[in-house]
């Protein structure tokens, strides 16, 4: 049976076209489906339990997707709803869904996929040998496990198919494979595997794979033999190089992706044109494996503190990597003399901004900058500690001179205080898969009625 | 010439915290062909820091795309990290010589 889902825009919470939405729901989805989140913008999500998107977008958002669904009749689903897709994120989203029902005065029937991992879970199935290491993967142990603040497995689409057949018009899930919200209905009704999660990765980023990335809506039809992806803005056209240069997208390889119970290899797939703007695609392979769910897991590092100072004199900027070496050592024998701490026990790094910033030992360029950013970055194992070494360096990172005769130069502050509290660095843990012998093993719903 | 200077587009993203992945769109056949011929995997291994056996290098004619695939040199969001997103390690090879 072919299935038709309509995926608003890659992520909730960065926008998509309304018009184009209209026209999606105008042509009966089986299904609306859109992404929550991702890793992509670091550990702290995870680590914090939090969404990084601001509330007041993803509601605004998420309310056009509501009505969508009311108008269309048929399931909406999110994936790793608030960004991390942990337990405490997915009840962030219900929270969200339970307002905008009440203000639309919609009655509504909601399932909650948790996907959060128990640490004593995670120990049990490394004792079991049940946890594999992907490559390359950080060193785990029990005692590691117990000390995440956050540890999720990735659903695949069995669960996010056991959570629609609970009859729920809105389904939030936890953390997901990027493609399994939209795989999970074609795969149920018996339309191609292959051409189920490839067409689940062309999509995943909503309009990316268009001529026209920021348009967002995409609808991909799925069939017995593959599947058809047109965009839905007026603006972008789906060509065989647009759909299959996606492939490439934030994937180490672009042929073969893993995902819960096997994986997809489209060296095979075939890319036509049916006409300007819709690509149909075909001869994708589904090779089933082991069932497995990767896992992702955030644990507190230490606590930060930063200083910004500028230098804009021609001399300390042409020596800046000297001065600030210089610095360096100084303010760690200070820290060591004044607070009693040991090199172990505290970092003190200055990055240049203007000289090597964003690649550090890796940069090949030289250049001649007007002026150079000091970024001093303190990590220590907590947060007073931090701010004390911050504060301790503070006045020297304003007036340190390069040599010993010459009157104290004062550098640019461009705030005061120059100082901030970062509070906790958190850092990925875990690249590890876990064996399960039932998907739902280590999978959670629950159905709630919401709203008016 | 520059590898930048020959090809439309160099861009490297994360493909989850643990790799890099980098893309070279080469926009014609023979710019491809010399991409594909004149830029070694050794030598892509020395400017993003890793050894070259853990490179994974995919040329792929008909995109006209050269793509290579490296374990991160630091962990994304790791406290030495400076690049969350690792969209900046493709000036490296933007800037290399052919």
């Amino acid at each position: 049976m072919a299935t038709r889902v309509l995926v608003p825009s890659g992520v909730l919470g960065l926008g998509f076209d309304r018009g184009a939405l209209a026209r999606g729901v105008a042509q009966r989805p089986d299904i609306i489906a859109i992404d929550g989140g991702s890793t992509d913008s670091g550990p702290f999500s995870l680590g914090a339990g939090q969404s990084k998107y601001a509330r007041a977008a993803t509601k605004a958002e998420w309310r056009e997707l509501m009505e969508a669904r009311a108008e269309a009749g048929v399931p909406l689903v999110i994936g790793t709803a608030g960004t991390c897709g942990a337990d405490a994120t997915v009840d962030w989203m219900a929270e969200i869904t339970e307002e905008i029902a009440r203000e639309l005065g919609q009655r509504l029937r909601v399932a909650r996929l948790y996907c959060g991992q128990p640490p004593a879970r995670i120990v049990a199935a490394l004792a079991e040998g049940r946890i594999m290491p992907l490559s390359p993967a950080p060193e785990i142990t029990a005692e590691g496990i117990a000390a995440m603040s956050n540890i999720v497995a990735l659903a695949g689409a069995e669960q996010v198919q056991a959570a629609l057949a609970t009859g729920a018009e809105i389904v939030i899930c936890g953390r997901t494979t990027d493609t399994a919200i939209i795989s999970a209905l074609p795969l149920l009704r018996g339309d191609d595997p292959g051409g189920a999660w490839h067409g689940a990765k062309i999509a995943e980023c909503g309009a990316l794979c268009s001529t026209n990335p920021t348009s967002g809506v995409i609808q991909v039809l799925f069939d017995a033999t593959g599947f058809t992806v047109e965009p839905l803005a007026e603006t972008a056209a789906c060509t065989p190089h647009s759909v299959s240069a996606h492939m490439l997208y934030e994937n180490s390889d672009p042929f073969v992706l893993h995902e819960p119970g096997g994986h997809l290899d489209v060296r095979e797939a075939r890319y036509r044109a049916l006409n300007g703007r819709r690509v149909r695609v075909e001869g994708s392979r589904w090779v089933p494996g082991r069932y497995t769910v990767k896992l992702e897991g955030a644990r507190i590092a230490g606590y930060q503190s930063t200083i910004l100072a500028i230098l804009r004199n021609r001399r300390y900027v042409a020596n800046a990597r000297l001065w600030a070496d210089k610095l360096r050592a100084a303010m760690c024998a200070r820290i060591e003399a004044k607070m009693g701490l040991q090199q172990t026990e505290f970092t003190l790094e200055f990055r240049l901004i203007g000289i090597d910033g964003a690649l550090g030992v890796l940069e090949t360029r030289q250049g001649d900058p007007v002026e150079v950013g000091v970024l001093g970055i303190v990590t220590a194992a907590r947060q007073d500690v931090a701010t004390d070494i911050v504060k301790l360096i503070n006045p020297f990172v304003l007036h340190y001179p390069l040599s010993e005769d010459e009157e104290l130069p004062t550098f640019a502050f461009p705030y005061s205080p120059a100082s901030t509290d970062r509070g906790a660095l958190y850092e990925f843990a875990l690249n590890h898969v876990m064996a399960l012998d039932d998907p739902m093993a280590a999978f959670r719903i629950e159905v709630s009625e919401m709203g008016a | 010439m520059t590898l930048g200077e020959r090809v439309l587009k160099v861009r490297s993203k994360n493909a989850g915290p643990f790799w890099v992945t980098i893309d070279i769109f080469c926009g014609s056949d023979a710019a491809f062909a010399e991409v594909s011929a004149r830029l070694a995997t050794e030598r892509v291994a020395e400017l993003l820091g890793t050894p070259a056996q853990l490179v994974k290098r995919f040329d792929i004619a008909d995109l006209n795309v050269v793509k290579f695939s490296v374990p991160r040199p630091v962990v994304q969001g790791a406290r030495d990290d400076r690049d969350m997103h690792g969209a900046q390690w493709a000036a490296l090879l933007e800037e290399a010589e052919l």
